[in-house]
């Protein structure tokens, strides 16, 4: 049977979190459509309030901690991510941004990923579009069309009832299994020494040759 | 195998007293500390390359050309030397007039530097950070080997038929370390030319530096320089000492938790599990740097930061005196147990004369006179 692997990252700090909710609802969903397709999903969920303190040891030491460096390598090397963040001040939360701020810029480089986010009202909802796509875009992670973004009222009885939840969800998943049933992410062996270009060519140019 | 002290000359406020000493201070106390060293027994000193506070070193040379008229066995080197934004002219040039007044006891370690505006400020751009220690020490290499170069780069004036004076000392260039700690092709530098690699890992994680060390002797094999465990391998190190354990933690915490470059991050216990870093008894200190053995394979050269953070100079002289006196003649013997004979020494000027005259006698007799038109190069070769 085919696998692929997707990393779940959540941002959400009360417990429980909407943005989790969030989060697994999305995972969920991805699964089975893969699952439709013969594919066999293994799903690593991180919330990054476990490893926040690392996070910002890493930004001032450089490195990061094994427990940290064990969830980078989950999430850059998955065939598919699912990052949803809780918008505070009308952007993604500091926690989820300095996550990705100690990732290797690089290393997101074509990753699928589908984009959520959590707020208390709906007016929030552009924040998707405004903050977390162009963060994504400039790590050259592919990012699927639709963003699901979760007012507190989408869990209850002022939920949309024309485009709901589940509806976005299930299409934002459908965009996303699409791209990770395709990945070879997973299973590429990625060199970090790798030099990318040949050192005969880099000293061949510095002669003139 | 050499063992040694390396500075990075900041002028850190004293977190226990609130102090900070003057720049003038710093420097003397530097001075103080190198000539220290070698009374303890220590074998290298090492002095890095800054261009903005809170650091003083930004003419290294100036400093070690005093340092070697007031000492007489220790080896002198650097911490680094920026090979991205010196001029290799000059950099060939003020090494070898350091060799002449230190009698050969001049190495370098080149590195790329970690301050970002050091790039614009000397013209340079950071993007190309890689390149220009590629090519400017494509250009080093040569001014120390060839009497008159014929020079077309990138980055600096095209040079024709230049002579770099003082010509090296007996005609043998300093040796030559490169540092990184992340960049592949710095290692492959190194391999590239049969020069040293320096891994600083005062900084990271073990497994880190066991595989950049690692590319780095496969490719010095590669290269065909000798064999992966005749590369030349030196690494940083990080120690606090007192006899007992908890006195060296409980003095040591305030400078780990506000140090310029890991404070008010991880604490202490955190640091000294993930890093290099020991704070602890002598023992302590001897037996995690013997570790150090275990995955970077036997090496040639061990460094230890020992002065920064703000603590003061009588500090810094008892924790050289713990140095040379319970934990480097331990580490000497234990280091020298099942190395194998094949493992080179650190290269030193007399042990590269050497080389060079026996490689002489051997296929010597062919060898056309090196090219001089005038001057001492000329002489030599008539």
């Amino acid at each position: 049977m085919t696998t692929r692997t997707l990393a779940v990252v959540s941002a959400g700090l009360s417990q429980p979190s909407s943005t989790r909710m969030l989060a697994d609802k999305l995972s969920d969903s991805t699964v089975a459509k893969l699952a439709e397709q013969g594919i066999d999903t293994t799903v690593e969920t991180f919330e990054l309030r476990d490893v926040a303190t690392e996070i910002m040891n890493h930004m001032l030491t450089g490195f990061p901690s094994p427990k940290l460096e064990a969830v980078i390598e989950a999430v850059t090397g998955a065939d598919g991510l699912i990052a949803v963040t809780p918008i505070f001040t009308t952007s993604y939360s500091g926690l989820f941004k300095s996550f990705f701020d100690v990732v290797d810029s690089a290393a997101l480089t074509s990753l699928p990923v589908v984009i959520g986010a959590t707020a208390g009202t709906p007016r929030h909802s552009l924040a998707l579009d405004y903050a977390l796509r162009p963060m994504f875009t400039y790590l050259h992670a592919i990012v699927v069309p639709t963003g699901v973004f979760a007012a507190t009222g989408d869990w209850g009885e002022s939920a949309d009832s024309v485009k709901t939840l589940p509806a976005r969800i299930d299409r934002a998943s459908g965009e996303l299994a699409a791209l990770v049933a395709s990945s070879d992410r997973s299973t590429s062996v990625r060199d970090p020494f790798a030099l990318d270009r040949p050192f005969g060519h880099l000293i061949g140019g510095l002669t003139g040759e | 195998m050499q063992f040694g002290i390396f500075t990075v000359s900041d002028i850190t406020q004293d977190p226990t007293t609130g102090r900070t000493p003057s720049e003038h201070e710093r420097i003397t106390d530097v001075l103080t500390i190198a000539q220290h060293a070698e009374e303890v027994g220590l074998d290298v000193f090492a002095l890095g390359e800054h261009h903005n506070p809170p650091f003083f070193s930004s003419s290294p040379t100036t400093t070690l050309a005093y340092i070697a008229a007031k000492t007489s066995k220790i080896q002198l080197t650097t911490s680094t030397t920026l090979i991205t934004t010196n001029d290799p002219v000059k950099i060939a040039e003020d090494f070898a007039m350091l060799q002449h007044v230190a009698d050969g006891r001049v190495d370098l370690m080149l590195g790329r530097g970690n301050t970002g505006p050091v790039y614009p400020w000397f013209g340079k751009d950071i993007r190309q950070g890689i390149d220009l220690a590629l090519e400017n020490y494509a250009l080093l290499h040569r001014l120390w080997r060839e009497d008159f170069v014929d020079w077309d780069g990138r980055f600096r004036t095209p040079l024709q038929g230049f002579q770099s004076t003082p010509r090296p000392l007996d005609d043998v260039p300093p040796f030559v370390w490169h540092g990184s700690i992340r960049s592949p092709e710095i290692a492959e530098q190194a391999a590239y030319y049969g020069d040293g690699f320096f891994a600083n890992h005062i900084f990271w994680p073990a497994s880190h530096t066991q595989r950049m060390v690692a590319l780095y002797r496969q490719r010095f094999a590669h290269y065909e320089h000798g064999t992966a465990e005749q590369a030349i391998v030196g690494l940083g190190g990080q120690v606090f000492m007192r006899k007992n354990s908890q006195d060296a933690v409980r003095e040591f915490r305030p400078y780990f938790d506000n140090a310029p470059v890991y404070g008010h991050g991880p604490s202490l216990e955190e640091f000294t599990t993930q890093t290099p870093l020991t704070v602890g008894s002598p023992q302590e200190v001897i037996d995690k740097t013997l570790g150090f053995r275990d995955y970077v394979g036997d090496y040639q050269r061990q460094l230890f930061l020992m002065d920064h953070a703000g603590l003061p100079l009588k500090t810094v002289l008892e924790q050289l005196d713990l140095l040379g006196s319970e934990v480097v003649p331990v580490l000497r013997r234990e280091f020298a147990k099942n190395r194998p004979a094949t493992v080179p020494d650190a290269p030193t000027h007399d042990s590269l004369v050497a080389a060079r005259n026996a490689a002489k006698a051997v296929g010597g007799a062919n060898e056309a006179p090196r090219g001089a038109a005038f001057g001492a190069a000329a002489v030599k070769g008539a």
